[in-house]
């Protein structure tokens, strides 16, 4: 199933699961030591993270490491950074009727 | 010389919201009047090459604002926004929505509350927007819209208008 990245990191406890790995990769059971919560319960949100390809499983041995995807996150800014775009532009034609207004009460 | 004029873009993922600040070279009446007078709003509200056309304003406590950003093609985008408190030259609060061109809310579209607040910088004025979003993916929703609607477009269209009015 695909998921948005939005929803993803729209709940606390997953934004704190990317916090965790940013650091370095982890397994589903240290990463749950982190947490007042069920084993289950961070499986599920791990599993969410994936399935919108925020995290990556890598098998060493026996163990699972979950591992961010840095790329999908730089996705969000790449967003938010052309919503700040459209500001921008925005705020140069105010700069431009304001002075123009100025220029005409001179 | 052109002057160095603050512009802060902050947005917070936790809170969903966006903060932005920037400065204007102008004072603090004149700065209110752009943002709250419809003939003045109608000439840069909306990021070329769109252009802004108001249907109707009534800037009071419980007023609103139904306008379109019009694409080259003639193409309408409506939206309204509802002004909840005004403190004139301050500040004032307000809800914005997608609609039609009869006003009417388009309630599948997120909504999102503003907080416009006017302060004195020197001679200049600073003007904070805080827009909250109810959540991270109302956010990436109206910013698709923004694509479909060539708000990201080039900038050229900025730069002749520039040399126009230097």
């Amino acid at each position: 199933m695909r998921r948005d990245i939005f929803q993803a990191i729209a709940d606390p406890t997953r934004r704190a699961i990317i916090a965790l790995i940013a650091m370095q990769s982890m397994t589903p059971n240290a990463i749950a030591e982190h947490f007042d919560t069920t084993r289950q319960a961070i499986s599920k949100h791990l599993k969410i993270l994936s399935e919108c390809d925020l995290v990556k499983q890598e098998y060493q041995g026996r163990e699972i490491y979950y591992q961010l995807e840095i790329n999908k996150m730089k996705e969000i800014d790449k967003w938010l950074e052309q919503f700040r775009k459209i500001w921008e532009k925005r705020f140069e034609q105010l700069d431009n009727l304001l002075s123009t207004i100025k220029k005409r009460k001179k | 010389m052109t002057p160095v004029l603050q512009f802060d873009f902050i947005a917070d993922k936790e809170k969903n919201t966006l903060t932005i600040r920037r400065e204007f070279l102008a004072g603090r009446q004149l700065v209110w009047d752009c943002y709250t007078k419809s003939e003045l709003l109608n000439r840069w509200f909306a990021p070329k090459p769109l252009t802004t056309k108001t249907k109707s304003m009534d800037f009071r406590e419980g007023g609103h604002w139904h306008y379109a950003m019009v694409e080259p093609g003639g193409t309408e985008y409506w939206g309204l926004t509802e002004y909840l408190k005004i403190k004139p030259i301050d500040y004032y609060t307000a809800l914005d929505a997608f609609s039609n061109a009869e006003g009417e809310i388009n309630k599948d579209l997120p909504r999102a509350k503003w907080l416009v607040t006017f302060s004195d910088k020197s001679k200049n004025t600073l003007v904070e927007t805080v827009v909250t979003y109810h959540s991270l993916s109302d956010l990436e929703q109206v910013i698709n819209m923004g694509m479909k609607q060539g708000m990201i477009a080039t900038l050229e269209k900025l730069d002749e208008l520039l040399l126009e009015i230097n």
